[in-house]
């Protein structure tokens, strides 16, 4: 019977406590076939190094939460096999261009702060339509394609991570953030172009990107940041130029006469927001 | 609203400047095949064809149009680079000031240039 193959993990470990710099430590566990990433960093922390942190949940590339500098790529750890990674040894840090929290776990707040400032999430007028929906708002299949693709974005941090104006301009917003500030400024039900063009205008917005493209070579969903930094650049040049006004966002599509409440399908739940608090965009 | 206007302008002095290029390239590179604006013959910079282009209010116009648009795009991207080395907010001040006086004066010094060949190639 053939001994079980080896494989040797370099994982870059940071303890704050301790003040001092990173450094490299190795490991060396059994293979077995499928092996991702991740299940190398459990078994490293179940058998050699039970202080190894890092940050991970879902375990199927859903949740974003492992991002991680694989091999030199930013990559999701659940979803690397460690077989895709050749013979060498497997190598392990945080991702950068962010600050490390400890071992394999980035500070990802930067990040989500700049997302949060993008307003990204559908701006209307009609609130009472929107907390005590009477129907759904229309959209024809071409319109959901104009942002569909954004949508599958996990958060992960992969494109901000490979992302060379993120390297050096902590002003600039970055991939996720603007991908998905552009995945509302297109969706047909969206009104609040406006409102998110008071941060994108400026600072915070596409100018700084250079269209490296390393940001949708990076996404372990196949997203393309870098397309929709380009689109909302054409956009904001057009609304400079007064060549682009934004449609009024979708109406409630009226349901048909005949049509009934399937028995099986129970009512939404109650509103968890203050409802006088939303915000409000110009009329249209 | 400041970055989306400057890189508004910034497109847009990229298309101008392609533009007079490719009129400057195809006066100077291709006189042998157009013979654009060589009224003379012989060398596009030959003292006599530049004099003829100099007198025209076309040329003076083109040259400081190219002038200001190869600046101003020039001078944005330079801004964009040493923004992007992460200087602070009064550097970054420092910096949009410097490029501005800069190009300002190179604007002015190109600009009486053109106008003292075009003033020039009138008298002779």
């Amino acid at each position: 019977m053939n001994a079980p193959a080896r494989v040797t993990f370099r994982i870059r470990r940071f303890d704050p406590v301790r003040q001092s710099p990173p450094s490299w430590e190795d490991f060396e566990i059994p293979a077995v076939a499928g092996m991702t990433v991740l299940d190398g960093l459990r078994t490293i922390k179940e058998t050699l190094a039970p202080t190894l942190a890092w940050r991970s949940s879902c375990r199927m590339g859903v949740c974003g939460s492992c991002g991680m500098f694989i091999n030199g790529h930013p990559r999701l750890a659940c979803n690397t096999q460690i077989a895709e990674l050749g013979s060498g040894p497997v190598t392990v840090a945080p991702l950068p261009n962010f600050d490390t929290i400890r071992d394999l776990v980035p500070d990802l707040r930067p990040m989500f702060d700049k997302h949060a400032a993008l307003s990204p999430y559908i701006i209307r007028d009609d609130h009472d339509e929107m907390y005590e929906p009477t129907g759904e708002y229309g959209q024809t299949p071409e319109e959901l394609e104009e942002f569909l693709q954004f949508t599958y974005c996990i958060k992960c941090g992969c494109c901000m991570a490979a992302c060379p104006t993120c390297a050096t301009d902590p002003v600039y917003s970055g991939p996720m953030p603007l991908g998905q500030a552009h995945r509302y400024n297109a969706d047909s039900r969206d009104g609040g172009f406006t409102t998110r063009k008071t941060a994108l205008a400026g600072d915070q917005g596409p100018w700084r990107c250079h269209y490296a493209g390393e940001c949708s070579r990076a996404c372990p969903k196949g997203v393309d940041p870098a397309r929709a930094i380009q689109l909302m650049k054409r956009q904001l040049v057009f609304d400079y130029l007064r060549l682009y006004s934004q449609p009024c966002p979708a109406g409630v599509v009226t349901p048909a006469p005949a049509s009934a409440r399937r028995p099986d399908v129970p009512e939404a739940p109650a509103p968890t927001v203050d409802v006088s608090r939303a915000r409000t965009s110009p009329s249209c | 609203m400041r970055d989306q206007r400057l890189w508004t302008w910034h497109v847009a002095a990229g298309l101008v400047v392609l533009v007079t290029l490719a009129l400057h390239m195809a006066i100077m590179h291709l006189d042998a095949l157009l013979g654009l604006f060589n009224p003379a013959g012989g060398h596009p910079i030959d003292w006599a064809n530049v004099a003829a282009r100099s007198r025209q209010g076309f040329f003076l116009v083109s040259y400081v149009v190219l002038l200001g648009a190869a600046l101003f795009h020039g001078l944005y991207g330079l801004r964009t680079i040493l923004h992007e080395l992460g200087p602070g907010p009064a550097l970054r001040r420092g910096v949009d000031v410097t490029l501005l006086a800069g190009g300002g004066v190179l604007f002015v010094f190109g600009a009486w240039a053109a106008w003292a060949a075009f003033a020039l190639a009138r008298t002779v």
